[in-house]
C-alpha cells in the first residue's frame, strides 16, 4: 500500500505561549513537536506498511524549521518527504491547506492518505476531510484500526459514549487517526543515520500559489482566557437549590 | 537549524588553550548540533523519559531482569553502540553523538552508572584493543545486550593505584589458558554482566587485560555492597579463584595492560562529564517544578531571592558544562574525522588522537561531577524538609550523585593528572609553554602594559579570560621554577594549578560559545556566562594566592602579588541581578534553556 502521510508541527504541549503582536497569533519563539495525532497516523502507517508493504511517504506545509518533522518521520521508516516551504503555509485555513496538499500530490497515486484527528494548534479537524473532497474519495475519522480487505478496507471509528462504528470502504480513501491507537516508536539511530539519505522535496509558495484561494477562516482576535472568579449564592429549598446546582454545572460549568 | 558560524576543521593541540587564542569557528558548541544530533538528543531524551523514569523506582530494588530489559530496549535504539564499529554492529558515530547519549540518557543515576558500565567501560576495551577475532566474538552481542559488559580493574587494596593489583594469571602448562587468582572489587554491573574485562598480573608481574566470561570455571561473584546512592546499579566483588581463561582472551599485549586501563578511563571521562550535565538539567528541573508550587509566607518559594540565586546557579552551571563537554568532543571529532577508518592502524589513531585531549577530559569529569554535587545540593536545599525524605527525587540525586567524584579516577587523581600532563607535555616541547611561561614572565616583570579597550557585549570576559590564562602560566611558571621536576610531589599547589586550569577552561568555554551565539542576540546566554565568569574568579583568585603564598617570601612574595593583583584587576559585576534575570527565565520555562 502507497500511504502519505500528512504532519504538522505545532507548538509543544508544555510550552508557555505568548500572543503575537497583532492579537491574531501566538508568538513564533517557542519550542515544536509533531502534532500528536500525526504521529500516531505515521506509526500506524509504517505498521500498515510492514504488514502489506508499500511506501510511505509524509507531507507537511511549514517554514524551513518544519522539516524536523518530516526528518523525524523519515528516522522512524518513511520511504520519502515533501516539505511545502514557506512560513506563508502556516496561517492558511484547512480549505487552503487541503488546496496545498492535493496540488502537492497531483499525478502520486496514493491508496490511503492519513491525517491526525486534528491538530493540537487549531483544532480544525477539517484539513483531511476536505482533502477527501477535494480528491474525490471517500473519508472515515477518528480512525481507531485498520484492517485491509481484498475489496479495500475495513476501519473501526470512535464515536461518542464508548460506542464504535465499522466501516467498510473502498480505496484511496482519506483517513483521519485518533491519538493514542497504537504504541509509538522511538527513532533508532540507525534510522537517522538512514534518514539523511532519503528524498525530502521542497514545493515553494509560488508553485503552490494557483492551487490556493483566499483564506475562508480568519482568526480576528487571539486571548488567554481570562480568570475571573464569582461567587453566587443559591436561595431556597435544599431540593431546589439541588436541582439549580445540577443546571448549573451542566449548564455553565459543563462539568456533568 | 543553521549554525550561526560554521565550525573549522581545524585540528586543535590538546591543552593549547593556555596559550593560544581560539577563533569562533573553532569551537563546537550545542548550537551546532546538526539534525542528527539533534534527533539523536530527542530519542535519547524520550528514551530515559518513558522508559527508565517511570520504572526507577523498580531499578532501585535493584530488578536486574529489568535493568537488561531496558539496556536491550536501548541498543535496539542502538544507544549502546554508537561508538562501536558498523561492522560489528555498531552505530559509529562522532564523539558529539555519544556524549549527547551520555548527556541525555543521564536522568537515574543508577541506570546513568549501569549503562555507562556497559557500554563504555566494557566494550570499549574490545573495540580499542581487542583482534579481530576478539571483536567478531564479542562486539555484536555487546552491541544488542546479549551479553552485558563489566570491566574490572580496581581491588580491595588497590584502586587509584590500580596497577599495583595482586590479582595473579599463570599460563597453564599445556599452554591453552591463563589461570586466573585473586579479587575484585566495585566492580560495576557484576551481578548480571556476561563479559568481564579483568587485570591481572601474569607470573606476578606484567600487568595484563583478559577478556572473562562469566561461565568461565573459576569465576564467582560476590555480594552486592550496600552503597550510599546508585543503589540501582549493580556493585561486587570478583572472585577468582583458578579461573580458566583461554589464552586467546588475552586483550591487548601481555604486560601493556596499563595502556587499555588508562586510555579506557580517558576514553569514558567526557561521557561522564556530559552525565553530570545531564543530571544537573534534571535536578534543576526538578527544583524549579517544586519551587513553583510550594507556598510560604503568602507566596511560592521560587518568589524569594535565594531561591531563585540557587536556580540561576543551576542554570549557569549547565550552560557552562555544556559549554565545556561540547566543545572537547567537538575537538576529538576533527581529530578523529582526518583518520582512514579502513586503514590498519585506525584503532591506534584513534586512541591517539582521544588521548590528544586527556586534560580537557579530565577537566570535564573533575568540573562536572562537582557541578552536579552543586546541582543536588541545591535541590535539596529548595526542597526544604522533603528534600530530606526518601518519598521526593531531591534525595536519591543527592545520593546518586556523589559516587562521580570517586570512580573513573577521583577528582583528586584528576586533578593531578590535569596539571601533571600539561607539566609533562611542557617539559617534551610538545605544548610550548615554557616559551609562553617565559613570554609573560618579561612582560609581567616589564610592568604594566597597556590594556587593550574591551569591545562587544562580553568584552570585559574576554579579557578576563585573557588574565586568567595569563594566572594560570604565571603560577605554574613561579611553581615549577621553584620546585622544578619535583613540583609533582607539591600535590596541593598541583591542585590548585589543576583548581586555576580548569576554571579557565570552563568559562572560556562559555564565553566562546555566547560570543559565537551573539550574532542571533544572546541576553540569557551573556547573563549566564558572565555570572560563571565572576564565580569562577573567585575560585582562581584563591588558588593563585594560595600558591604564590606557598612559594614565596618576603620581597619575592610581594613582587608575586603585585604581579597578580595585576592580572585579577576587573571591574565586579552585578551578578545579583544578571541572576535575576537568569532565574526569571528558566522558572518562567520549566526548565533550563538557553535564550
Ligand atoms: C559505585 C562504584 C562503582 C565502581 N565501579 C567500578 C568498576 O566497574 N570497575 C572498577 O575497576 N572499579 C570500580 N570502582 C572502583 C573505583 O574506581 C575506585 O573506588 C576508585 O578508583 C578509588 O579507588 P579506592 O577506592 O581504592 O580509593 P583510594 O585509591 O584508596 O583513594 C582513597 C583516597 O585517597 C586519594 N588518593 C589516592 N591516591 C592518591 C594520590 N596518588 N594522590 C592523592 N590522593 C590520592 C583518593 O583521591 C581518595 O580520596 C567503583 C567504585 C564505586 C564506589
Amino acid at each position: 500500500m502507497k500511504i502519505l502521510v500528512c504532519m504538522k508541527q505545532v507548538p509543544q504541549k508544555d510550552a508557555p505561549l505568548k500572543l503575537n503582536e497583532s492579537g491574531t497569533w501566538i508568538r513564533e519563539d517557542v519550542s515544536y513537536e509533531v502534532n500528536e495525532p500525526d504521529a500516531y497516523a505515521l506509526e500506524e502507517a509504517l505498521r500498515q506498511k510492514e504488514k502489506h508493504g508499500g511506501e510511505v511517504v509524509v507531507i507537511t506545509a511549514g517554514p524551513a524549521r518544519a522539516q524536523q518533522v518530516l526528518r523525524e518521520a523519515l528516522a522512524k521508516g518513511a520511504d520519502r518527504a515533501i516539505h511545502l516551504e514557506d512560513a506563508g503555509f502556516v496561517g492558511l485555513d484547512a480549505f487552503n491547506t487541503a488546496r496545498a496538499f492535493a496540488a502537492a500530490i497531483k499525478d502520486q497515486p496514493f491508496d490511503l492518505i492519513f491525517t491526525g484527528l486534528q491538530s493540537d494548534d487549531y483544532g480544525f479537524a477539517q484539513t483531511g476531510v476536505i482533502l477527501a473532497e477535494l480528491l474525490g474519495w471517500p473519508h472515515a475519522t477518528i480512525i481507531m484500526q485498520i484492517e485491509k480487505k481484498d475489496s479495500g478496507i475495513r476501519v473501526k471509528r470512535e464515536l461518542e459514549a464508548g460506542f464504535f462504528q465499522y466501516v467498510d470502504m473502498p480505496i484511496p480513501a482519506v483517513l483521519t487517526i485518533q491519538s493514542g491507537i497504537n504504541k509509538l516508536r522511538y527513532a533508532t539511530l540507525i534510522g537517522i543515520k538512514q534518514a539523511k539519505n532519503k528524498p525530502m522535496k521542497k514545493v515553494t509558495l509560488a508553485e503552490a500559489q494557483s492551487a490556493l484561494a483566499p483564506n475562508l477562516q480568519q482568526i480576528r482576535r487571539l486571548y488567554i482566557p481570562e480568570k475571573t472568579k464569582k461567587t453566587e449564592l443559591l436561595q431556597g429549598g435544599a431540593a431546589e437549590v439541588a436541582k439549580k446546582l445540577v443546571e448549573k454545572l451542566r449548564d455553565e460549568a459543563r462539568v456533568i | 537549524m543553521a549554525t550561526a558560524t560554521p565550525v573549522s576543521r581545524k585540528k586543535i593541540t590538546g591543552g593549547s588553550f593556555l596559550i593560544e587564542e581560539r577563533q569562533l569557528d573553532e569551537v563546537f558548541t550545542p548550537e551546532d548540533f546538526t539534525d542528527e544530533h539533534r534527533q539523536i538528543a530527542q530519542t535519547t531524551d524520550e528514551f530515559a523519559l518513558k522508559e527508565i523514569a517511570p520504572v526507577a523506582d523498580k531499578l532501585e530494588k535493584k530488578d536486574w531482569a529489568l535493568t537488561r530489559e531496558l539496556l536491550t530496549k536501548a541498543s535496539e535504539l542502538g544507544l549502546t553502540s554508537v561508538e562501536v564499529p558498523e561492522t560489528y554492529g555498531g552505530m559509529d558515530m562522532d564523539k558529539v553523538s555519544a556524549a549527547i547519549v551520555a548527556e541525555r540518557i543521564a536522568k537515574y543515576g543508577s541506570f546513568v552508572v549501569t549503562f555507562g558500565a556497559h557500554s563504555g567501560i566494557g566494550t570499549l576495551p574490545i573495540v580499542y584493543f581487542g583482534t579481530e577475532e576478539q571483536k567478531r566474538k564479542y562486539l555484536p552481542k555487546l552491541a544488542t545486550a546479549e551479553f552485558v559488559g563489566a570491566y574490572a580493574l580496581s581491588e580491595s587494596s588497590s584502586g587509584s593505584d590500580a596497577l599495583n593489583c595482586r590479582t595473579k594469571a599463570v599460563l597453564s602448562p599445556d599452554g591453552k589458558h591463563y589461570i586466573l587468582n585473586g579479587e575484585k572489587m566495585w566492580i560495576t554491573n557484576a551481578s548480571f554482566a556476561d563479559v568481564f574485562i579483568i587485570f591481572a598480573k601474569v607470573d606476578g608481574e606484567k600487568f595484563s587485560a583478559f577478556i572473562v566470561e562469566k561461565t568461565f570455571p573459576g569465576f564467582a561473584v560476590g555480594a552486592e555492597e550496600h552503597k550510599m546512592g546508585i543503589r540501582g546499579s549493580s556493585t561486587c566483588p570478583l572472585i577468582l579463584n583458578d579461573c580458566k581463561v583461554p589464552v586467546e582472551n588475552l586483550l591487548g599485549e601481555i604486560g601493556k595492560g596499563h595502556i587499555i586501563a588508562f586510555n579506557i578511563l580517558n576514553l569514558g571521562r567526557f561521557k561522564l562529564g556530559a552525565g553530570c550535565v545531564g543530571g544537573a538539567r534534571t535536578a534543576l528541573q526538578d527544583a524549579i517544578a517544586y519551587a513553583k508550587q510550594r507556598k510560604a509566607f503568602n507566596t511560592t518559594i521560587s518568589q524569594f531571592g535565594l531561591i531563585r540565586e540557587m536556580i540561576a546557579d543551576m542554570a549557569v552551571d549547565i550552560w557552562t558544562g555544556e559549554s565545556a563537554v561540547y566543545r572537547t568532543v567537538g575537538m576529538m571529532d576533527v581529530a578523529l574525522s582526518e583518520i582512514d577508518k579502513g586503514s590498519p592502524d585506525a584503532t591506534r589513531e584513534t586512541r591517539k588522537a582521544i588521548e590528544e585531549y586527556a586534560v580537557e577530559c579530565s577537566i570535564i569529569k573533575v568540573w562536572g561531577s562537582e557541578a552536579l554535587d552543586r546541582a543536588v545540593d541545591a535541590t535539596v536545599q529548595v526542597y526544604g524538609g522533603y528534600g530530606f525524605v526518601e518519598e521526593y527525587p531531591a534525595e536519591r540525586a543527592y545520593r546518586d550523585s556523589r559516587v562521580n567524584r570517586i570512580f573513573e579516577g577521583t577528582n583528586e587523581i584528576n586533578r593531578l593528572i590535569i596539571t601533571g600532563f600539561l607539566m609533562k607535555r611542557a617539559m617534551t616541547g610538545q605544548l610550548p609553554l615554557m616559551p609562553a611561561i617565559k613570554r609573560l614572565m618579561d612582560e609581567v616583570l616589564g610592568g604594566p602594559s597597556m590594556s587593550e579597550t574591551p569591545e562587544g557585549p562580553l568584552a570585559a570576559e574576554k579579557a578576563i579570560v585573557a588574565n586568567a590564562k595569563k594566572i594560570a602560566l604565571f603560577t605554574a611558571g613561579a611553581a615549577s621554577q621553584k620546585y622544578m621536576q619535583a613540583l609533582v610531589d607539591q600535590q596541593e599547589i598541583m591542585g590548585a594549578l589543576a583548581d586555576i586550569i580548569i576554571e579557565t577552561y570552563c568559562m572560556e568555554s562559555a564565553v566562546l560559545r555566547a560570543e559565537k551565539l551573539a550574532e542571533r542576540g544572546a541576553e540569557l546566554a551573556t547573563a549566564m556566562t558572565q555570572v560563571y565568569v565572576a564565580r569562577a574568579m573567585v575560585t582562581i583568585e584563591a588558588a593563585a594566592r594560595k600558591v604564590i603564598a606557598a612559594i614565596a617570601e618576603g620581597d619575592m612574595l610581594r613582587t608575586q602579588m603585585a604581579i597578580l593583583r595585576r592580572l585579577l584587576k576587573y571591574e565586579p559585576i552585578n551578578t545579583i541581578a544578571l541572576r535575576e534575570k537568569i532565574a526569571a527565565r528558566v522558572i518562567e520555562q520549566g526548565k533550563y534553556v538557553t535564550a
